[in-house]
């Protein structure tokens, strides 16, 4: 502005150099501890700290270690059953608030963000606070009703970004082609939202397979999940088989990921609006 | 489409409804033409998921923070404000303090890593844009716990940069980096930085590209271009990372239970502990319900700020 005639960058690629170098640091600040988990995985050394060899041995211990494999049959039991309830419950609100335009629907959607938006600490707290005043037990199913709680909001978004796209005119075709309401929404309104629902249910077992701080609170005695018998462990020392466990992980949430953009034909992006966008 | 073909005979579908009127089709049909019926029954579960587990438990705290601590670590219910004088008392007032602070340096760092970040995926990634993303995504998609728990593998004492730095004899003694302020700062920072990018990510990516070649065409440089275009068409997806990164690290536990030590206990520590260890339930809840009521606060500041600013 200043100067009368600035030159308009002609070639993005040589211009951006700078650009490029930081984001090549920020991409290495992401990863480098990723990377250091994996090699200290396979580091022959119980101390952690120095490269001594290759191993497997931390993988073999893992796996046969009775309390790590506890932990992990009943976190993926409680991510199975708290992300069926979480996407049929979603999937279906999400078809709701798409498919009306009705009085009350901006208040739906107030309440659809009120889990995204509050710390999950004080999510934590108030559940346990509402558990003991109800008079129930933290257990089993106060971890299931506690993840549905919070996985249903992200079910929505993901379902309800996908349908964004539908055009409504292809159920109103199947209706006067003469199916009724349900044979519409079997054949052509579902097969259309499935990629979504797939998409959700998905991050919905991974928010439930990786939650900490929400189980934490509300699992009563013995019901320790695999994050939980990690946090227990790393509050006892750093040890080569908290690196596999950890390793393992992140393989199970990178290939459902992975299974996602797949599902999705493109990136599985997360996006909650700013208040007043929209 | 084979599907389609079964109801073809009766034009009116509710026809076949009504020679076998099963539950869910009589159902539909009494819906039909009622669409607040229809979309309230759909939301029922979800709804009354979010009161009974939601909305009702944060009544919970909200009665229980004008209570006492009874004898036995009960709630005795009450109506005092004791809870929230003492939250902002000058010996507590300094947790508070610190976690704003701790989350609102993580938040600045993140969005001066992230949102060049965004900005190089999202104008510059060109064919391998879906790669750079699922790289950002990674992380997001990636247990909080295990990528905090990496760093006091990198920190600690006997960690990866101490004995880096002591094999090449730039330190003698291990430094004390970890159960400092600067590893929560860091801890909070990386743990949140995928928050602030992809909210960044999708307002750069709608943005109308052909904007900034007007500004460049106008005489305006690389500079100008992103002051006075580029970030206030992105000023939405500002708003939204910054919200997003902003509001867990207040209220994170991990990190500073992990990465910090007894002088960067962040307000989370605080509510932990007296919920699962000092059993003032009551207390708990008026330091949780500060802490909304401070976020909700700030976020309506800032989003009218933002909001409010002349957008060129």
């Amino acid at each position: 502005m200043r100067r009368a005639l600035s030159r308009k960058p002609r070639d993005q690629r040589t211009k951006a150099k700078g650009l490029r170098l930081f984001v090549a640091g920020v991409y290495g600040f992401l990863f480098a501890p990723i990377v250091v988990l994996v090699l200290f995985s396979f580091n022959d050394s119980k101390r952690n700290a120095t490269w001594q060899g290759f191993t497997l041995r931390w993988y073999n211990e893992l796996f046969h270690d009775g309390p790590v494999l506890d932990a992990l049959f009943l976190t993926l039991k409680i991510a199975v059953l708290a992300t069926i309830l979480a996407t049929i419950f979603g999937a279906l609100g999400a078809y709701a608030l798409t498919r009306y335009k009705f009085r009350g629907s901006g208040l739906y959607n107030g309440a659809i963000y009120v889990p995204l938006v509050i710390p999950e600490i004080v999510f934590a707290v108030a559940l346990l606070s509402g558990f003991n005043a109800a008079g129930i037990i933290p257990s089993f199913k106060t971890i299931i009703i506690a993840h549905v709680a919070f996985m249903l909001s992200f079910v929505i978004v993901v379902v309800r970004s996908r349908m964004a796209g539908f055009d409504r005119t292809l159920e109103e075709a199947a209706m006067d082609l003469g199916a009724n309401e349900i044979q519409t929404f079997v054949y052509v309104t579902l097969p259309f939202m499935m990629p979504g629902i797939l998409a959700g249910s998905l991050l919905a077992f991974v928010l439930s397979f990786d939650d900490f701080v929400i189980t934490f609170f509300n699992s009563g005695v013995g019901n320790t999940t695999l994050p939980l018998k990690v946090y227990s462990m790393v509050k006892f020392g750093v040890t080569p088989e908290i690196n596999a466990i950890s390793v393992f992980m992140l393989l199970v949430s990178s290939l459902l990921l992975l299974a996602t953009y797949k599902l999705q034909g493109g990136p599985p992006t997360i996006t909650v609006r700013a208040p007043g966008e929209e | 489409m084979t599907s389609l073909e079964s109801p073809a005979a009766p034009p009116q579908s509710s026809a076949i409804a009504i020679e076998k009127p099963g539950l869910l089709s009589r159902l539909v049909g009494r819906l039909r033409g009622h669409p607040f019926a229809a979309a309230n029954l759909l939301l029922l579960p979800t709804m009354a998921w979010l009161v009974l587990f939601l909305m009702l438990p944060l009544l919970v705290i909200l009665v229980y923070s004008f209570g006492s601590r009874g004898t036995y670590g009960d709630v005795v219910l009450g109506f005092s404000f004791a809870n929230y004088v003492k939250a902002f008392s000058p010996l507590w007032l300094p947790t508070i303090l610190r976690s704003f602070g701790f989350a609102a340096l993580a938040t600045i760092l993140c969005l001066a890593m992230g949102y060049p970040l965004a900005y190089f995926i999202a104008l510059h990634g060109g064919r391998k844009k879906s790669v750079y993303l699922i790289l950002v995504m990674l992380p997001f998609w990636t247990s909080y716990l295990i990528r905090t728990y990496s760093w006091i593998v990198i920190l600690r004492s006997q960690g990866v940069v101490n004995t880096v730095l002591q094999s090449l004899h730039i330190i003698d003694d291990p430094l004390n980096i970890l159960n400092t302020p600067y590893s929560v700062i860091l801890g909070l920072t990386y743990g949140f930085l995928p928050f602030m990018t992809l909210p960044l990510y999708a307002s750069l990516e709608r943005l109308d590209k052909s904007l900034i070649e007007a500004s460049w065409d106008l005489g305006a440089n690389r500079f100008w271009t992103l002051l006075k275009v580029t970030i206030p068409l992105s000023l939405p997806g500002i708003i939204a990372g910054t919200l997003l990164t902003f509001i867990p690290a207040v209220g994170d536990f991990v990190t500073p239970d992990l990465l910090g030590g007894p002088d960067t206990q962040m307000i989370g520590n605080v509510i932990q502990s007296q919920f699962l260890s000092a059993r003032d339930w009551s207390y708990g809840s008026a330091l949780s319900f500060s802490l909304m009521a401070i976020l909700l606060v700030s976020i309506y500041l800032y989003v009218r700020r933002m909001g409010s600013e002349d957008l060129v």
